[in-house]
C-alpha cells in the first residue's frame, strides 16, 4: 500500500477499497478560512442538529482579508467570530493569534503526521509535507464535516516522484515543485496523489518539503506527500498535543506512475504568467522589468524563506520605483525575524512589512496590482489577474530570486548580488 | 431532467480566478457573484448569458482555490450545466455537493462551437448538439455521485440519509 492508502484505511469504516472507489473518511481536522466560513456555516446550520462534532477539531484562521480591508470582509469575518464563540471553537484564530493558516497549523502542531485533514481552502495539501493526508475541499463539504466529522473521498491513484543527487546553490524547495509542475503541467496529476522521495528530499529541512507539498494542487494533485522521517520527528514531536503515527509506502506500493529527477539538472526557477507551469531556469529569463516584488505566502513565508531573502538584502536598498513587500507568514515568524535581526535588514533596505496575512496573494489587499504592473512573488499562483488588475502580471519564484529582484528591479539570479 | 441552451465556449485551464476573480470575495452573495461571473476570462460573459446557457470549456476546468464562490456564480448566472473533457477535483466536489450538473466528454468538448444549442439528459449523460445533429456520451459517474445530484446536493443528501 501507498503511504495515502494506508491513512485512509486508518481513518475509513469502508475497509477493502480499491483505488477509485468512493469511501467515507473520518477527519482530524477541519479547517476553514474567512472567505471560505462562511458558506460552510450557512451548510453546517442546515444540517447540523447537534453542535459541531468536536471543537477541538474544527480550525478557523481570519487570514484572508484581515486585518479586515472593507466592510463587506468585516462582515464576512463577523460571521465567523460569533460562530467560533457559540461553538466555543478551540482552535479559532483571531487579532493578533492571525497566521497564514498552512504556515500556522504546522508551527502550533495542529496538523500531524498520519492525520487525515480537510480544509476549505485549496492549499490545505501543505500538510502532506508532515506525512499527512491532507485535501482542500469546498465550504459544502466543510460545513457537512463540522457536522459529522466526516467527508466523502474518492481514493486516488498515487504518481512518485523521487529527487536525486545535490541541490545547486539558490535551489530550494520552490524550485524543485516548479521545476516538477513544469514537466508535468497544472493538470499533471489531476485527482492523484503526488507523493514525493528521495535523497535530494530527505536532506531538505521541513520548510522547504511544506513549500513543496503547498503547491502539489498546481499541479492538480488531490493531495501532495512526502513520507515523515527524523526531521519530521524532530519538528513535530514537541509541538504536537495529541498521538500521531508516521506512515510509509510499502516497497511493493503500486503507483500509475514513477519519475526521477537529478538534481543537477534544476537550476533556480521562475514560472511565468498566467500558469505555474510556465517554468523556465533562472539562466534562460530575459530582462523583465519589476513595479513589485512579494515575498511571504503559506508557500514562502517561513523564517526559513526570510533567513534566505535577508541574506541576500543586507546592505542594499530595494530598487528605486519598486515595491518590495515582506510578509512574514505566522505571528512567531515575526517574532523571530525580529530577534534575528532580519527586519531590521528588511526596513534599512526599504522593504515595507506586512502583518501576517494571504493579503496580496489572491489580489485580496495590502499590494495589489494597477492595469499594467508587473510583479514577482514568492507565492502559488499566477494566473490572470491573480494580484490585482487582470492585465497585470505575476512571476512565480524562490525566495532567493525574489530578494534579489527586489534590489536590481528586475528578475535576477542571486549569482548578480551574491560573491 | 432535460437541459437546453446555447453553448458558451471557453479553452483550457480555466482557474477559479478567472471564473470569479478574489476582489469580489468579500461577499458570498449569488446575485453579487453573478455579475461577476467569468469576468477575467470574457467581462461580457454576465451580460450575454441567458438562463440554461451552457459552458463547454477546454481542460482542467475550475483549476487553482476551493472557492465555492464559483460554482454559486456560474449557478446563479442561470448556466444549466458545464461540459468539460477533465474538471480540477475540488471544482468537481463542488460542483456535486451543490447540485450542478457537470459532464465529462473529449469529443464533445472539441467539436461543440460557439452559439450551438444543446440538450443534455443528466440521467443519460447524453449531449445533443441541436445545430448539427451529433449525440456524445459523456464519463459515467459512480453510483454515489448520481445520488447526490438526485439528492440535490450533499445537504440535502445528509439530511435524507442521516449520513453522508
Amino acid at each position: 500500500m501507498t503511504i495515502a492508502e494506508k491513512i485512509l484505511k486508518s481513518h475509513t469504516p469502508d475497509k477493502g477499497f480499491k483505488q477509485g472507489d468512493i469511501i467515507r473518511v473520518d477527519i482530524d481536522i477541519a479547517l476553514a478560512n474567512d472567505i471560505t466560513a462562511p458558506i460552510a456555516i450557512d451548510a453546517f446550520k442546515s444540517c447540523s442538529k447537534k453542535g459541531v462534532f468536536d471543537k477541538d477539531k474544527v480550525v478557523l484562521v481570519l487570514d484572508h482579508f484581515t486585518p479586515n480591508k472593507d466592510i463587506a470582509s468585516a462582515t464576512q469575518c463577523k460571521v465567523v467570530r460569533d460562530f467560533a464563540k457559540e461553538y466555543h471553537i478551540t482552535n479559532f484564530f483571531d487579532g493578533g493569534e492571525v497566521g497564514i493558516e498552512h504556515a500556522l497549523l504546522p508551527e502550533e502542531g495542529l496538523a500531524l503526521p498520519g492525520d487525515l485533514i480537510i480544509g476549505a481552502d485549496s492549499h490545505t495539501c501543505t500538510y502532506g509535507g508532515l506525512g499527512a493526508f491532507a485535501t482542500g475541499v469546498g465550504s459544502t463539504d466543510l460545513g457537512v464535516a463540522m457536522s459529522t466529522g466526516q467527508a466523502w473521498l474518492k481514493v486516488p491513484e498515487s504518481m512518485k516522484f523521487i529527487f536525486r543527487g545535490e541541490l545547486n546553490r539558490w535551489v530550494g524547495g520552490k524550485d524543485l515543485i516548479l521545476y516538477l509542475i513544469g514537466d508535468i503541467g497544472v493538470d499533471g496529476a489531476l485527482y492523484k496523489v503526488l507523493e514525493i522521495e528521495g535523497p535530494a528530499i530527505s536532506s531538505l529541512d521541513l520548510s522547504n518539503r511544506l513549500t513543496m507539498t503547498n503547491m502539489a494542487i498546481e499541479a492538480g494533485a488531490k493531495a501532495g506527500i512526502i513520507a515523515p522521517d527524523v526531521v519530521t520527528d524532530v519538528y513535530i514531536k514537541t509541538r504536537a498535543k495529541r498521538d500521531y503515527t508516521m506512515y510509509e509506502s510499502d516497497p511493493d506500493a503500486l503507483y500509475s506512475m514513477v519519475k526521477e529527477y537529478d538534481c543537477a539538472n534544476i537550476e533556480p526557477q521562475v514560472a511565468y504568467p498566467h500558469l505555474p507551469e510556465n517554468t523556465r531556469g533562472i539562466s534562460e529569463v530575459g530582462e523583465i522589468i519589476l513595479d513589485q516584488v512579494v515575498i511571504g505566502s503559506c508557500t514562502n513565508g517561513r523564517i526559513e524563506d526570510l533567513r534566505v531573502a535577508a541574506g541576500i538584502m543586507k546592505d542594499n536598498k530595494v530598487a528605486r520605483g519598486l515595491r518590495c513587500i515582506i510578509i512574514p507568514a505566522t505571528p512567531k515568524v515575526l517574532k523571530a525575524a525580529e530577534a534575528e535581526g532580519l527586519i531590521k535588514v528588511f526596513l534599512d533596505a526599504c522593504a515595507i512589512i506586512s502583518p501576517p496575512t494571504c493579503g496580496p496573494c489572491l489580489g485580496g489587499h495590502m499590494g495589489v496590482l494597477a492595469e499594467g504592473e508587473r510583479a514577482l512573488a514568492t507565492t502559488n499562483r499566477n494566473f490572470t489577474g491573480r494580484m490585482g488588475h487582470p492585465k497585470s502580471e505575476v512571476y512565480l519564484a524562490g525566495p532567493a530570486i525574489a530578494a534579489t529582484s527586489a534590489i536590481t528591479g528586475k528578475i535576477s539570479s542571486p549569482k548578480e548580488v551574491v560573491a | 431532467m432535460i437541459l437546453k441552451g446555447r453553448a458558451f465556449k471557453f479553452g483550457d485551464d480555466i482557474d477559479t480566478d478567472a471564473i470569479i476573480p478574489a476582489r469580489y470575495l468579500n461577499t458570498s452573495d449569488p446575485l453579487v457573484l453573478k455579475e461577476h461571473c467569468m469576468e477575467d476570462a470574457d467581462p461580457t460573459f454576465s451580460s450575454r448569458v441567458a438562463k440554461g446557457d451552457i459552458i463547454v470549456a477546454g481542460k482542467n476546468f475550475g483549476c487553482g482555490s476551493s472557492r465555492e464562490h464559483a460554482p454559486i456564480a456560474i449557478k446563479a448566472s442561470g448556466v444549466s450545466c458545464v461540459i468539460a473533457p477533465t474538471f480540477a477535483r475540488i471544482f468537481f466536489r463542488n460542483s456535486f455537493n451543490m447540485g450542478l450538473p457537470i459532464f465529462e466528454s473529449d469529443e464533445a468538448a472539441r467539436q461543440i462551437k460557439q452559439g450551438d444549442i444543446l440538450e443534455v439528459d443528466v440521467t443519460e449523460g447524453i449531449i445533443k448538439n441541436l445545430v448539427t445533429g451529433n449525440a456524445f456520451k459523456a464519463r459515467g459517474m459512480p453510483a454515489f455521485m448520481q445520488e447526490l445530484i438526485s439528492d440535490g446536493g450533499l445537504i440535502a443528501h445528509v439530511k435524507k440519509r442521516g449520513r453522508i
